[in-house]
Parts: structure tokens; C-alpha cells; sequence
């Protein structure tokens, strides 16, 4: 392993749940409760390093974790902690093999650090990178799966201390559905871990860099905040995102469909975007944005409500009536656009099939630096 | 019904007395370090300005911020051991884990995990373990701690588990005070346990602050039933508010939008309160105050408490006015209470907001000689910056895009003309004592935040229910069961999951039952 990696500290962690949850893009859970259980580990003196895709071994083989359930039930049954890491030692055993490191699959919201906490746990470091660059419903939507990874074995742990291997599971749709079942029976909420991946498979297939990404977004919403800048603007700056509408929330729908949340935003311009209508397509993410009637950002290019006043970043549980907003986009990175990709997380298999998907183009992003 | 009004802020004790809708008398007092005496120079004085004998009083309600006040400033708070039943569950964050370092000390950081709790769909986590309780109680004794607030997993589904380790915990400690959190907060298990750990470490001082109240309307010969405001601008009798003293926090701002709101007579509408220096704006929706969404701290502490969404910004009648090359600014510094010997147009020395309003000739205060000599031009773009400010905060706070009236109110109204942008303003009269006719007015309520499982029931047998526990609720508090109205029902489906669970919120309130 290079020994280049970036070692996490406390005052890290307000900047990467901030981060996180601005690229759960409405969605992903809220990363408060997971900062908090990393706080407590940090303090009690654990140690987590954060790798990039290059230092990992092409032979090494790279864990991926994180927790199933519903947020609402994670904010209340908050985690015994080793649920993720006894999944981890599910997954090592049933394949006979140890993994040197640990991946999210998913960076946007809660889980983004519930890898860093089980890697505290197994002693082992993170890789800064993930298998979707935002948050995505459905275990299948992540890279990993989208480019080939078999999804056997997979395991599923319980605060109590059970663990559910998933000995053979024919394609990672089985995999979703048999998880999210046993997740209600462990009292929706779990550790999640999915088949170990060869080094030389996460270099190719993750998304790079993407817990820095959060943790720079982070840095910039927290340091515009105390300089009293604007802080849409300087995150448009920093991310490289375009902003395509700031409004006022006029009317938010809900419904469930099948365990998920749907519903519509509608916004009314304010601003320079005054006379001008929105709407969010919502499906637990931000899915599609329109702009007076044209769609303007697609799944999977990300669709980003922060509050105009704070930059605080608005989950499409916390919409409501009234609130102002700035609705940013940044493109998916190019590994979630291929023709494989998007028939899995583009416009048609989220329910859209009238709409094409028109990538955004990338402005003027500056480089990532750690 | 004769009726009196009391706030007890930081600054003042304002009173008023109330025949029905009418207005009899206003006053505003100092707040004195002992509450006691501060109340009953409010309560002589506003029953002197009334005319009426302490005996035709039926009733007091009394809004403070005392309790807030002393979290904030860590005094008077008693040593409080926190216990939550869940485990093995939630053992990755023990209670209090996210306070401040030094309220946490100033409690003396007695935090327990034990078995117990629920699931979401009300099956037990872990069986309540008697024996593991009463080791905690003899830990608990042994250290001297009398306050103790239990949180159980999922409480707002299931309270059993709270209510019997209550029922343990009372046993083994006779005397002790137990704060249960199913009987403060909402779902959120670290914010309603903060909750019930503050609840619990103001069971001391509750008594002290009641007892004092009841002391102040016996000295003034008030023998009428007295009411504490809870931070949505409804009641609790003397009793209920002694055993949950966290539920006054933030009555302040609520009974101000609650009092603009009945001055004004109307139920839908932005409202402003403009002090000294900072204006506070809340929006109006059926006669209460809207609420904020996201968690909320008090005293650096998260809570989900139903507390009015309020937005302070730095604008007041001591703001001050500095002109600069990048345009006007004012505020968010202020002379504050020293208004009256800095301001320019009271003989000071230092350019005010209300200086500016009485040179450009809208109010009649102090000497306007000496403010004759402003550029107009200061003047104007003054003028200009006010509105440019109340217009923004208002717009923040603007709830429909139906055009709304905004009520002024505060000592610093003189600062508003009889528009914000485009909207119409209201000043009511006794516009100074917003915040005691909002004590006096208020309203008993009832709420219910559970999860139901809709794979059992129907949608609307899971609203049904809350309602009834809901209005069960308003009527144990003190509301005429035939008054109660629902006024708020929320049902949100929990996302990522099949099964169907949906949280469902109902909210109703009642007139206030007086025998």
C-alpha cells in the first residue's frame, strides 16, 4: 500500500456529512448520527486512512459496506455499531479471503461513513472513491454491479448479532430484494456487505475521488458560512456545478410506490429566475429537473437542492412549502453514463422512458485536490 | 372571562389584563433576578391600570423564558442521570454524546444503556431487564443524583418499557424525579432525549420558579388558576408545567406572533417583532405560529422540539447607521436599551435607525433638532435599506404566494412604513405587549407523533387513531373536549422500505376548559 494516504481527523467530519449529504442529491440519509459514531471512535482513539484508487493493489481484495434500511428508523434505533463490520466478516469468511480495504458504494448521505466506521473497526483504511458518486434507491445502481461484479456472496447483520450470509444469489436484483426483507425483519435498519472486488476491478470501475469531493464541498459551504460569503456562489466555484434555478418550493407531492417515496417539487421562480416555473421529479433523489416545462438535468447527473440563505443542502424529506432554494447540477461521472449505466440508473429504468438523457456538459470544474 | 397576561423575558415583565378580546391594560416591569418580585410589580401595576380587584382575575397565564435562560447560562441545573433502554442497539452513541463539554459537566455526565426498547413495528428489541435497572438505581443513589430521565427505543410507538422502568426506578429511589421521553418528544432518539435529559435537569428549578409564581399572585391576592405557555403557544396547568418545565422553551417568540396575531384579527399572516436590535419574523398559519422543520438547539443542545421557525436578523429602532463607500449599513449592532441617552435625536452621539425615522419626519420622539442637519440623501437611502431588509426577512418567511398581511409589533414598529414590498402592514394597537396578550390567549393542545404499519390498517383508520389520542391528549392537558380542532395532520410514508409504514403527526387545540 502507498503510504500517501490521507489520515481522517474530528474536525473532518462535519465537512464530509455536509458533503455527503449535498451529494445524496435529496436522498441517502442524513449522515448526522454516522458523524457522530465516527466522533466517538476518533476519540476513543481509532485510526482511519484514506487511500487513493492507485495505492490499492491490483491483487488486494477491497470490501464494500454499508447500511440498508429506512432513515427515518436509523435517526430513532441508532446502530449498536458492528453491524457493517460483522457483515464485512460475513462476506471475508464465506470467500475464505481478508480485505486490505473498504469502499462505499454509495458517497451521497448516511452512507458515506458507515465504511469509515467499520474500516475502524477492521483496522484496515478507505478508499477515497465509491460506486456511485451520489446516492442512488437500489443496491444494484452502483457501478460495481452495473460493469459485472458477481454478487455472490453477500451478508446482512443485525445489532443483536445475527448475521445472514447470501451463499449464492443469481444477479444482484435477487440480492436487493432478499436484503431489504431480511433488513425489515432486523428492524429496517442493518450492515450490508456485497461480495469483496480485485483491486484491479475498483481502480477501473469506482468513482474517483469522491469522499475528497465531499469533504471539499464541505470545506467550501463551511468557510463561506464564516466569511459571510454567498455561499451558492462559491460553491459553484468550487464544484464546477451550474446553477439552473433558484425558487421558492411551491407545492411538494408525496406518495409510496413500492417502498419508495414518489413525488413532484414544483418551484416558482425567484430572482434572477423570476417568471420561470420548476419541477423535481422525486424519487427518494432529486431524478429529474425542468426548467418552464423542458427537462434540464437527468438521472443520473446530479440534481442538487441547498437552502439560498445557508447552503444548507435540502433532502426531499426536508422539502417544504415555502422554502427557498438553489437547485444546482453536476455531472454523473462518465462511468454513469454509459449505454450499460443508463439502463440501470438513467431517465427509462426510473420510470421515464419519454425522456432521453442528455448529459450535462462539464463547466468549468476545477481539479480535486485532496 | 377576566384573564391576565404575563411575560417574563430576559429584559422585562410585560402584563396585560384581557375582558374576553378587549385589551383592559398593558404594563411592562423589569425583570428581577428573582422572578418573584418582577411579576408581582407587573401583576400591581396592570391591575391598577385596569381598575378591577384581584378577585375578578379567572385566570393567569404566565410565558417565561426562565428555563430556556438557565440551560443557556448552565445555573441551577441538578445532576441528572440519563438512562436509555435499547441495547444491544443504539450502544454506538451513548446519551448526551453530542452536548457541549460543559453543560454535560455541569449535569455531571451520568449516562447508562440497558437492555430494552422497541423496533419500529413494535416488536422488543430487548426484553426489560428489572435486575440490570436496579443496579443502575443503586449507582444512580450512590452518587446522590435525584433527577432521572429514561428513554426508551421507539417510545412513541410503544411506551411500556418507559413507563415500567419509571415504575422501577421509583420504587428503588422513592422521591426521585423521572422525566419519561415518550411524554416530551417526537421520534429522534438522541433529540428526545435530550429533551427529557433537560427536562429532567430543570425538575429542581421547576418547583423553585412555580412555587414562586404562585407566591407572586397570593402576595397580590390573584387567587385564579394559573397556566405556563409551551413553546407552540399552547397551555400547561401549574402542575403539568412543574413536572416538563422544556416545554416552555422558546414560548417567547411564539407568544408575541400568537399576541400579533389576535391584536391584528388576523389568523394568516407574516409577522415581525422588532426590538431594539433585532427583528424577529415567523409566519402566521391558522393563528399559529409556523414551525421550524429541521432540529433545533437550545443552549448548544439538538432538540426536535416544536418550536416556532423564526428568523432574527439585526434590525432594530437602536440600530446603528454607518454610511460607507459601499452603501448604508445598519445594525446588527445596537445602543440596545441605551436608546433613549445615545441616540442622537435623546442628546447622544451615535447616528441610530431612530434617528433616521424621526429626521425623515415619520415619528415624533425626542428633539428633532437635533437631526436636522442629516443629508437627505442619507436619509432616503436609509429609508431604502430598511425596507430593502424587512422585505427580505418577510419574503423568507412567506408561506403561499397569495398576498399576506404583515403585523408589526415591538417597540421599534416606528421603523416600518404602511408597506414591505408589496404587501399591506398591520400595526395593532398595544402593538409593545404582543408577547402577554399572546400568554393570555393561548390555547391547549394535543399531539401525536407514531409510526403505523398500514399493512394491517388503512390509511385512514392510522389517522383516525392519532386524532383520537391526539384530542385524548388536548383534554388531560385542560381543553373543553367540544373546542378541540385538528390543526395539523402529517403523514409521511417511511422511504426504502416495503411494508408500508407511515409516520403520522396530528396536531389539534382547544379552548381552554375554565370551571
Amino acid at each position: 500500500m502507498s503510504p500517501k494516504g490521507y489520515v481522517f481527523k474530528e474536525s473532518d467530519l462535519l465537512p464530509l456529512s455536509l458533503g455527503a449529504a449535498l451529494l445524496g442529491t435529496g436522498g441517502g440519509g442524513n449522515p448526522y448520527i454516522g458523524m457522530l459514531r465516527m466522533r466517538e471512535l476518533l476519540r476513543k482513539g481509532a485510526r482511519v486512512e484514506m487511500l487513493p484508487l492507485e495505492a490499492l493493489g491490483d491483487e488486494d481484495f477491497i470490501g464494500s459496506v454499508g447500511g440498508i434500511g429506512a432513515p427515518v428508523v436509523g435517526i430513532e434505533k441508532i446502530k449498536q455499531g458492528q453491524e457493517c463490520f460483522r457483515a464485512l466478516r460475513g462476506v471475508e469468511e464465506a470467500m475464505g479471503l481478508s480485505c486490505a480495504a473498504l469502499i462505499s458504494a454509495e458517497v451521497g448521505g448516511s452512507n458515506s461513513i458507515e465504511p469509515i466506521i467499520a474500516a475502524a473497526y477492521a483496522g484496515l483504511p478507505v478508499v477515497d472513491g465509491d460506486g456511485m458518486g451520489r446516492a442512488f434507491p437500489e443496491v444494484q445502481m452502483s457501478t460495481f454491479f452495473i460493469y459485472g461484479l458477481d454478487p455472490s456472496p453477500g451478508a446482512i447483520a443485525d445489532d443483536k448479532g445475527n448475521v445472514v450470509v447470501f451463499k449464492k444469489v443469481v444477479d444482484m436484483y435477487w440480492l436487493e430484494r432478499f436484503a431489504r426483507h431480511i433488513a425489515v425483519d432486523m428492524g429496517a435498519g442493518a450492515g450490508f456487505a456485497t461480495a469483496p472486488m480485485r483491486g484491479s476491478y475498483v481502480k477501473q470501475f469506482a468513482v474517483p475521488g469522491t469522499l475528497t469531493q465531499a469533504l471539499e464541498i464541505g470545506r467550501t459551504i463551511l468557510d463561506a458560512r464564516a466569511k459571510r460569503h454567498d455561499v451558492i456562489d462559491r460553491l459553484l466555484e468550487q464544484t464546477g456545478a451550474t446553477l439552473f434555478f433558484t425558487g421558492k418550493v411551491a407545492d411538494v407531492r408525496r406518495e409510496l410506490r413500492g417502498g419508495f417515496a414518489m413525488g413532484e417539487a414544483r418551484l416558482v421562480g425567484v430572482g434572477e429566475h423570476a417568471g420561470s416555473e420548476a419541477r423535481i421529479a422525486i424519487q427518494n433523489e432529486n431524478l429529474v429537473l425542468w426548467v418552464d416545462g423542458a427537462p434540464k438535468v437527468i438521472v443520473p447527473d446530479l440534481i442538487m437542492n441547498l437552502e439560498l440563505e445557508t447552503g444548507e443542502p435540502i433532502t426531499t424529506e426536508m422539502l417544504r412549502y415555502g422554502q427557498q432554494l438553489a437547485v444546482i447540477g453536476i455531472p454523473a461521472h462518465d462511468l454513469m453514463k454509459s449505454e450499460r449505466a443508463l439502463e440501470v440508473v438513467g431517465p427509462k429504468a426510473f420510470g421515464y422512458p419519454d425522456i432521453a438523457f442528455h448529459p450535462l456538459a462539464s463547466s468549468n470544474a476545477k481539479g480535486r485536490t485532496p | 372571562m377576566i384573564r391576565i397576561g404575563i411575560d417574563v423575558g430576559g429584559t422585562n415583565t410585560d402584563a396585560v389584563v384581557m375582558d374576553g378580546a378587549k385589551v383592559l391594560a398593558g404594563v411592562k416591569e423589569a425583570t428581577t433576578a428573582d422572578v418573584m418580585s418582577g411579576v408581582i410589580a407587573a401583576l400591581k401595576s396592570v391591575l391598577a391600570a385596569s381598575g378591577l380587584a384581584p378577585d375578578a382575575i379567572d385566570v393567569v397565564m404566565i410565558g417565561t423564558t426562565h428555563f430556556t435562560n438557565a440551560v443557556v447560562q448552565r445555573r441551577d441545573l441538578a445532576a441528572t442521570a440519563a438512562v436509555r433502554l435499547g441495547l444491544p442497539a443504539t450502544a454506538s452513541l451513548p446519551p448526551m454524546v453530542d452536548w457541549p463539554e460543559d453543560l454535560r459537566a455541569a449535569i455531571g455526565n451520568h449516562a447508562y444503556l440497558a437492555h430494552g426498547g422497541h423496533e419500529f413495528d413494535g416488536r422488543v428489541i430487548s426484553p426489560l431487564d428489572e435486575g440490570e435497572l436496579l443496579g443502575i438505581a443503586a449507582d444512580i443513589k450512590a452518587k446522590g443524583v435525584n433527577s432521572i430521565a429514561i428513554t426508551s427505543v421507539f417510545s412513541p410507538v410503544n411506551t411500556e418499557f418507559e413507563t415500567k422502568a419509571g415504575e422501577i426506578f421509583a420504587k428503588a429511589l422513592p422521591g426521585a424525579h423521572i422525566t419519561l421521553s415518550s411524554d416530551i418528544g417526537r421520534m429522534g432518539l438522541l433529540e428526545r432525549e435530550n429533551a427529557a435529559v433537560m427536562n429532567a435537569c430543570l425538575r429542581d428549578l421547576s418547583k423553585l420558579v412555580i412555587d414562586a409564581f404562585r407566591d407572586a399572585l397570593d402576595a397580590c391576592g390573584v387567587k385564579a388558576k394559573f397556566f405556563l405557555t409551551q413553546n407552540d403557544g399552547t397551555l400547561m396547568d401549574a402542575a403539568y408545567a412543574e413536572r416538563f418545565p422544556v416545554l416552555t422553551f422558546a414560548s417567547g417568540p411564539t407568544n408575541s406572533i400568537r399576541g400579533a396575531a389576535f391584536l391584528s384579527g388576523v389568523a394568516e399572516a407574516i409577522v415581525v417583532d422588532i426590538g431594539g436590535t433585532t427583528s424577529d419574523v415567523g409566519a402566521l398559519h391558522k393563528g399559529f405560529p409556523r414551525q421550524a422543520t429541521v432540529a433545533v438547539e437550545v443552549g448548544g443542545v439538538r432538540t426536535n422540539f416544536r418550536m416556532p421557525d423564526v428568523f432574527s436578523f439585526g434590525l432594530g429602532g437602536g440600530s446603528l447607521v454607518v454610511d460607507g463607500p459601499k452603501g448604508v449599513k445598519i445594525g446588527p449592532t445596537s445602543v440596545g436599551y441605551k436608546l433613549n441617552k445615545e441616540a442622537l435625536v435623546f442628546g447622544g452621539s451615535t447616528l441610530t435607525t431612530t434617528d433616521v425615522i424621526v429626521a425623515a419626519g415619520r415619528a415624533f420622539l425626542g428633539d428633532h433638532a437635533k437631526v436636522a442637519h442629516l443629508d437627505p440623501g442619507l436619509i432616503a437611502r436609509t429609508e431604502a435599506k430598511i425596507a430593502d431588509m424587512l422585505e427580505t426577512a418577510v419574503e423568507r418567511s412567506r408561506l403561499s404566494p397569495e398576498p399576506l398581511p404583515v403585523i408589526i409589533v415591538g417597540g421599534g414598529s416606528i421603523l416600518v412604513k404602511d408597506k414591505v414590498g408589496a404587501l399591506d402592514v398591520i400595526k395593532p394597537h398595544h402593538f409593545a405587549v404582543a408577547n402577554a396578550v399572546g400568554a393570555a390567549i393561548a390555547q391547549v393542545s394535543g399531539e401525536v407523533d407514531r409510526v403505523y404499519s398500514l399493512a394491517s390498517m388503512s390509511r385512514a383508520d392510522a389517522l383516525a387513531d392519532a386524532e383520537t389520542k391526539a384530542r385524548a391528549v388536548a383534554v388531560s392537558a385542560g381543553a373543553r373536549a367540544d373546542s378541540i380542532e385538528v390543526v395539523d395532520v402529517e403523514d409521511v410514508p417511511l422511504a426504502y422500505l416495503p411494508g408500508n409504514a407511515t409516520r403520522v403527526r396530528v396536531k389539534v387545540v382547544g379552548e381552554l376548559h375554565v370551571a
